[in-house]
């Protein structure tokens, strides 16, 4: 059996972060791949470094060691310029309180990281509008985040990170602001975009159910990752 | 692009009392500085209308003592001299001390042969040549106390006792924006015969004598000429040009421009803070927004322009309501001030200041907010829940 592409490859990972004059440890020596179309759920419990880790990949937090390869970039090399205009090709992100922007409508908020792109106006209605299909949400495109409920509010912002096409989606706690049902739409909508499109999606969780969908899931204790489990052996 | 203004304009309604209310702070600030520099203007206009080719001869003791009328024929045959006139203050109050205009008794032929900016209709200018109790008025006095022609006007002398009757023969205006039209200017002689009647000692005395030169070029050295005629004489004299002569009064009041000078630029200072610390808040509540841009891939500059966008709409509202207030305020205040300030025009450049030091502080204050939300990691930014 040939060995599929790794699309981020982290090795030796470490971060610690300084209260002054104290030092605390976050990140203990990580390495480990990820698949193209891979869904990774990392786990483990609150503090053991789970947001880091995802924010590392995700190229909005610098480790003091170790490397970060997406799709052969070591991100950890990009200065700061670069890093931002490399974010806004590669990466989707979906957190946990949405951070949509309040004075911009469902669609504006989709709009939002392609006025980064060359598109034109045209072809950004086009691509807003197929993202917002996918998620379903085309009859509130004219709503204010103010107006949705946190599950739809979610859906926006899901449309937010696929409408660029990004290579990786990260996604920090994306059910973790949500009832049930709500919780239970978003993750059959992030497994779709999975299943469907075969996007790679990196997500912290530390809800059993929301990592259910998940191919690998990887466990972080106190900075340090435990080996992968395979979905069947949970 | 549009996105990003549309977020800029809509984050400065966000909070709309705050942000009404820092507005309205400037606007104020702005009306406080205009006013303020307006009555710097209105100070220094006095000067300014002055013409650098009249001269004054007083004494040069001081300027409360005469000058014998005798001296007349003397100046005239000083070389460069071409038209001599004289006068008096007189000091005259109309029913209240309140009512504050400037009033003289001067030679009126030429008199007003010196201040060819005082227009008069060539009948009224004959009227009150002809008619020795009669006086002329500028058309702003006239118009503050509703006076026609015809009307017979009493002030009450301070300096001259008495009560004294004149009659309206004339209203002047102004040639050019900046003369004074709240002059009341009567015959010297009037004042004179009156002199001779009640009080003989004051007779034929002049407070100044009003000189005009042939080329304001050589006027200085005419006023060293006069002041060399005179010299070992009972009254020597001093001779400067009308603009020194006008500087000298405004010079005695300079401490009090000093001191409205400097609260004028207190005001923007004041408003400096109350906007930085406006732009502080909001860029403060705003951390975990400003980190999601940057998360999206957005840069230093499109944080940057959000943020000294939103405090340049904020500043140049707050600017363009005070500005559009400085006007009628200062109608106001001019109507209120009445003859005070001859002239109180709202200057061109009060209104460029005010637009300058406007950018000023939406720049700077947006400057704090930028690097804080600048310097702050995205991951950090991003935890801060508001
Ligand atoms: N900016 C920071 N300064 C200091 N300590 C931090 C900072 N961010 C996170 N930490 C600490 O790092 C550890 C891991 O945090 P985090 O990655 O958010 O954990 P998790 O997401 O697994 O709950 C925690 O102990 C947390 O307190
Ligand atoms: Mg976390």
């Amino acid at each position: 059996m040939e060995n599929p592409p790794a699309i981020v490859e982290i090795r030796d990972l470490s971060k610690a972060y300084y209260r002054g004059n104290q030092v605390v440890p976050v990140l203990h020596d990580i390495s480990f791949d990820i698949i193209e179309g891979e869904f990774l759920a990392l786990m483990g419990p609150s503090g053991s470094g789970k947001s880091t880790l995802l924010n590392l990949i995700a190229g909005i937090d610098e480790p003091d060691s170790g490397t970060i390869k997406v799709g052969g970039v070591d991100i950890t090399a990009l200065p700061e310029t670069e890093l931002a205009r490399w974010r806004a090709v590669h990466v989707g992100f979906i957190f946990q309180f949405y951070n949509l922007i309040p004075v911009l409508t469902a669609f504006e908020n989709v709009e939002l990281p392609l006025i980064l792109t060359p598109l034109t106006r045209k072809e950004r209605k086009e691509h807003v509008e197929m993202a917002l299909r996918v998620v379903n949400l085309t009859d509130r495109m004219d709503h204010y985040p103010g107006q949705l409920s946190g599950g739809q509010q979610q859906r926006v912002a899901i449309a937010r990170a696929i409408v660029t096409d990004p290579t990786i989606l990260v996604a920090d706690e994306p059910t973790g602001d949500l009832d049930r049902v709500s919780a239970e739409e978003i993750m059959d909508l992030i497994d779709r975009l999975n299943h469907e499109s075969g996007k790679t999606i990196i997500m912290v969780t530390h809800d059993p159910r929301a990592a259910r969908k998940a191919h690998v899931i990887r466990h972080l204790d106190k900075g340090y990752l435990n080996d992968a489990s395979p979905q069947d052996t949970l | 692009m549009m996105l990003l203004l549309k977020i800029l304009f809509k984050n400065a309604l966000r909070h709309k009392l705050r942000t009404g209310l820092t507005i309205l702070s400037i606007a104020i600030a702005m009306l406080a500085f205009g006013l303020l520099r307006t009555v710097i203007d209105a100070w220094h206009a006095g000067v300014e209308a002055s013409s650098a080719s009249r001269l004054v001869t007083r004494n040069s003791i001081s300027i409360i003592f005469p000058l014998p009328l005798s001296y007349k024929d003397k100046i005239r045959q000083v070389d460069g001299v071409s038209t001599v006139s004289y006068g008096n203050w007189f000091g005259g109050i109309y029913i209240d001390e309140k009512n504050f205009f400037a009033n003289f008794a001067v030679e009126p032929k030429t008199y007003l042969d010196l201040y060819p900016e005082y227009v008069l209709r060539p009948e009224e200018q004959n009227d009150f040549l002809r008619d020795r109790k009669s006086f002329i008025a500028g058309k702003k006095l006239a118009a503050k106390y509703g006076w026609k022609i015809g009307d017979v006007i009493t002030l009450k002398g301070t300096i001259f006792p008495g009560n004294w009757e004149f009659v309206l023969r004339g209203i002047y205006r102004g040639r050019y924006s900046g003369t004074d039209e709240s002059q009341f200017l009567f015959h010297w002689d009037y004042l004179n015969e009156m002199m001779k009647k009640t009080a003989p000692g004051r007779a034929d005395q002049v407070g100044f004598y009003m000189i005009g030169t042939k080329n304001p070029d050589i006027s200085t050295q005419v006023a060293l000429s006069i002041d060399r005629a005179f010299q070992n004489s009972l009254a020597e004299t001093l001779t400067e040009t009308e603009k020194a002569f006008q500087m000298g009064f405004v010079s005695m009041s300079d401490a009090i421009i000093t001191v409205i000078q400097l609260v004028s630029f207190v005001v923007i200072v004041i408003i400096l803070a109350v906007v930085a610390n406006t732009m502080a808040m909001t860029g403060r509540e705003r951390t975990a927004e400003y980190s999601t841009f940057k998360a999206l891939g957005f840069g230093t500059r499109h944080i940057a322009g959000l943020i000294f966008g939103e405090s340049l709409t904020i500043t140049m509202a707050g600017c363009t309501a005070g500005m559009i207030a400085t006007f009628p305020a200062a109608a106001a205040f001019a109507k209120a001030m009445g003859t005070f300030f001859p002239v109180f025009n709202v200057d061109a450049d009060t209104l460029y200041l005010d637009i300058v030091f406007s950018l000023i502080v939406g720049l700077l204050a947006a400057v704090v907010p930028t690097y804080r939300s600048l310097k702050t990691g995205i991951a950090d930014g991003l935890r801060t829940v508001e």
